[in-house]
Parts: C-alpha cells; structure tokens; sequence
C-alpha cells in the first residue's frame, strides 16, 4: 500500500463510524434542516399566539377582507385577497425556479443553474417590494375611525339601497368630518418643556368628527363586535350619538402598533411582527440567493464539481414560501 | 442519492417522466389549490358556515388545504420524498408534535379568558 500515511480506523462502512453519511445526507444540508425544524418553530410560536389573541378577542377580531381590500394601480375599489393571491403566486413561482434551478444543478448545468437562480431572485424582490406597499398601505388606512375611552374603534357607514337590499356602506372622516376653527399645533421639542413632544396630529379633532356626524343625518356607527352571521354590530342613531359624545377620545387614522382603525391594536401588531419577521427572512433569503447566484457564475460549484450548496439556500428559500402558506391563511382567509 | 428521484404523487396516481415534469406539475397542484383558497375566501359561501367540532366548515377546508400545500412543498420541493425516512420523522414528526402541542395549549387558554370575559364578572368597558 502507497497510502501509509492514511489512519484508517477500522470502522469503515459502519453506520455510526464517522467518514459516512449515517442518514444519506450531507453535514450541512443535515444542518439546514435542523435549523428549519428550530426556525418553524419560532414561527408556529408567533403564528400561535396569534391564534391566543385571537380567541381571547373571538367576538371583536377585525375582518381582514375589510382591511387588506387595495390592489396597486386600482385606487377606489375593494378588491379582497387578488393582491395578496398574487404575492402568493410569485412566491410559489419563485420557489419553482429554485428547485429548476437545484434540478439543473445536479445535471452540471451551470448556464441553467444561472438562469433560474436569477428569476428566482426576481421573484423574491417582488414579493418582499409587495410586501413593503402591503405595509404602507396598511399603515395609511382608508376610512378613519374614533377610538374610546375603553380603547375601543367606533367606525361610521350608512346603509345604502342595493337592488332592493339594504347595504352598510363604510364612510370616511374625510366625507362627514366638519372643520371648525380652533387651532390644535403639534407640541414639539423646541415649543414647550424640551423633552416632550407627539407624533403627526390626525387630520380632524374629535370635535370636528362629532360635529360632522350630527350634520349628517343617515351615518351610523359600527362597533366592532361581531354579530352571529359574522358581521360588525351597527348602532342606531341614538345609540351611535350617544357612544360617540360620552366616550370618544381620539380620532385614528391608519395604523400603527398603539391603535389602527380597523380594530384591536393587536390585531396591527401581530401583522407588523409576523409578515415583517417574514419579510426579513425573505430579504435575507434574497440577499444569500444572490451571494450563490455569483458563487454559480465564478463558477466555484462548477470546480467543487458539485452544486449542493445552491441545494441548501434551495432548502431555506422553500422553507419561506412554506411559511408564507400559513401566514396568508391564518392572516387573510381564516 | 442526487439522481433518484421519486417521481410519482398522489400515491401513484400521477406519474412523471422527469424530474422537471414533477415540479411543473406539483406547481398546477399548488396554483389549483391556492385557487380554490382564494375563491373561497372571496365569496364566502354562507352554506360552510357549519361549525364541525367548534370551528367553520370554511375553515377547516382552509386549514387543510394549507397542510396539503406545505406537504407538496417540503416533499417535492424540498425534497422530502427523496430523503431516508430517518431523516424524514426527526424533522416532520418532531415539528409536528411540538407545533400542536404548542398550538392546543394556546387555543385552550386564549378560549378560556374569551369565557372569562363573556361570562364572568370582568368586562371590557367602552
């Protein structure tokens, strides 16, 4: 034997010996999906008490068809779950072009390895570029809403005649709020005691909300809680008066993670922390495919004479789109 | 291990030819699926407003679309069906058992304090 200087240690071609692969898969692909098993874990642990605070709130929870209802470019329809339905499919898209691409990789396809890794980069910049619009708009909100004293959404709509059908229709401060003549300036550092100051003032006081409601004769205010059909309890027009003179206390526009308009603040912070823990591993899935994507094109898996690394970013890039799958259901159909 | 690849779904009721056919076709599956999702969640049909074991019709047909997906994705996908079934049970059944643990004990104490506010003596005031 030339090889004098291998040590050979007698336990070749036993499982647990060392030198082989006990379970058929490599150290870092093992790895990978240990760290997917523990990563799954952190999200079920969100995902789930997602679903505490969601039953605790069972019969106030908003209605994410009333909420996620724009779709870019289509300014002034309601059009629930196409924008999110489409997000969904350039992921699943992205993620067919990735195992193409780990499909090519194993034939030594370096041209095709190339091209695929590409789109799928493509695939996850439109998502996570959907994403951030998803949140703007989110953040921005559409009608406007009263919050009370209990830290409860007052809403307004009014019922409108549908082919015969009486229709609540939602109604925007901006459509009722009547804009009175006193002056509220935002308190900032420079004009006061220097260490405080407040965020952006909503458009309309309080006062002008409720001066605008009486002016309008057929609004009414809708509660959030829920009736047995599913939808949001509406006030009659004593009742929404009186609820709105003896308890509002702030006029809320939009949201963010202390109050949105479309109901519980829960509701707004587990959106941010969820889809935005989500969005940063797709932003980080994004920024490794385009590490592997030049890896492939120096050709350094081309000299490894093996591709197993595009494989394992494969491995964490599916695992986001399997991690979406649950997000878009528990968020936007449940 | 890198070339054989199991090429059937539906326990044998579609076969491939290739590998690149697989996925192609595990995408119709998936975009079918994520299609009847969508609709469903548009249109509400008030006929599955059932409760079947205290929860929606509706959403149990959603929940258990959405473990179809993610069994597509994790063994075609990534590759799941090709692996040892050693390494197939420490991850799915380790994940799967936590993850319902995790969830039932959530739902169990989220549904208690929703009693406990529609029932007892403590309320939320407007």
């Amino acid at each position: 034997m030339s090889s004098t200087t291998v040590v050979k240690t007698g336990t070749e071609g036993k499982a647990w010996g060392g030198g082989n692969r006990p379970l058929n898969a490599s150290y870092g692909k093992m790895m990978m999906w240990f760290f997917i098993v523990s990563d799954a874990l952190t999200f079920s642990g969100f995902l789930a008490s997602y679903g505490f605070s969601r039953f605790k709130f069972i019969d106030s929870w908003p209605i994410a068809d009333e909420v996620f209802t724009h779709v870019p470019f289509l300014h002034g329809q309601e059009l629930p779950m196409i924008y999110v339905a489409f997000m969904t499919f350039v992921l699943i898209m992205s993620s067919v072009t990735m195992v193409l691409a780990v499909d090519a990789g194993h034939h030594m396809q370096k041209g095709k390895v190339t091209f695929y890794m590409f789109l799928t980069i493509i695939g996850g910049l439109i998502f996570v570029g959907s994403q951030a619009w998803e949140w703007a708009t989110f953040i921005k909100g559409d009608y406007g809403a009263i919050q009370t004293k209990g830290g409860n959404i007052l809403q307004f709509g009014q019922y409108i005649d549908d082919d015969g059908t009486q229709k609540f229709e939602r109604v925007a401060l901006r459509d009722i709020a009547v804009t009175g003549h006193g002056e509220r300036v935002r308190n900032e550092r420079n004009n006061g005691v220097w260490f405080l100051s407040e965020g952006t003032l909503p458009t309309y006081t309080v006062d002008e909300v409720v001066n605008g409601f009486e002016a309008n004769e057929n609004v009414l205010v809708r509660t959030q809680l829920l009736d047995e059909h599913g939808h949001k309890t509406v006030l009659s027009r004593e009742e929404s008066l009186q609820q709105l003179k003896a308890n509002s206390t702030a006029v809320i526009e939009g949201a963010n993670l202390h109050a949105n308009e479309y109901g519980s603040p829960l509701f707004a912070d587990f959106f941010f922390f969820i889809t935005g823990f989500h969005g940063f591993h797709v932003f980080s899935g994004v920024i490794i495919n385009i590490i592997i994507f030049f890896n492939v094109i120096l050709g350094t898996y081309e000299k490894r004479k093996s591709y197993e690394m595009v494989e394992k970013v494969g491995l964490y890039w599916h695992f986001v789109d399997l991690v979406w799958v649950f997000v878009f259901t528990f968020f936007y159909l449940v | 291990m890198a070339h054989a690849h199991k090429l059937e779904i539906l326990r044998g009721l579609v076969k491939f030819k290739s590998n690149t056919q697989k996925i192609w076709g595990v995408l119709v599956l998936l975009t079918i699926v994520t299609t009847v999702e969508v609709a469903l969640g548009i249109y509400k049909p008030e006929s599955l407003f059932v409760k079947i074991l205290g929860m929606k019709a509706l959403n149990w047909i959603f929940i258990i679309l959405t473990i179809v997906k993610a069994y597509y994705i994790t063994w075609d996908f990534m590759h799941m069906r090709d692996e040892t079934k050693t390494l197939r049970r420490m991850v799915v059944w380790t994940a799967v058992f936590l993850i319902c643990y995790l969830v039932f004990i959530l739902l169990q104490e989220g549904g208690y304090i929703e009693g406990i506010y529609s029932s007892g003596f403590i309320k939320r005031d407007f």
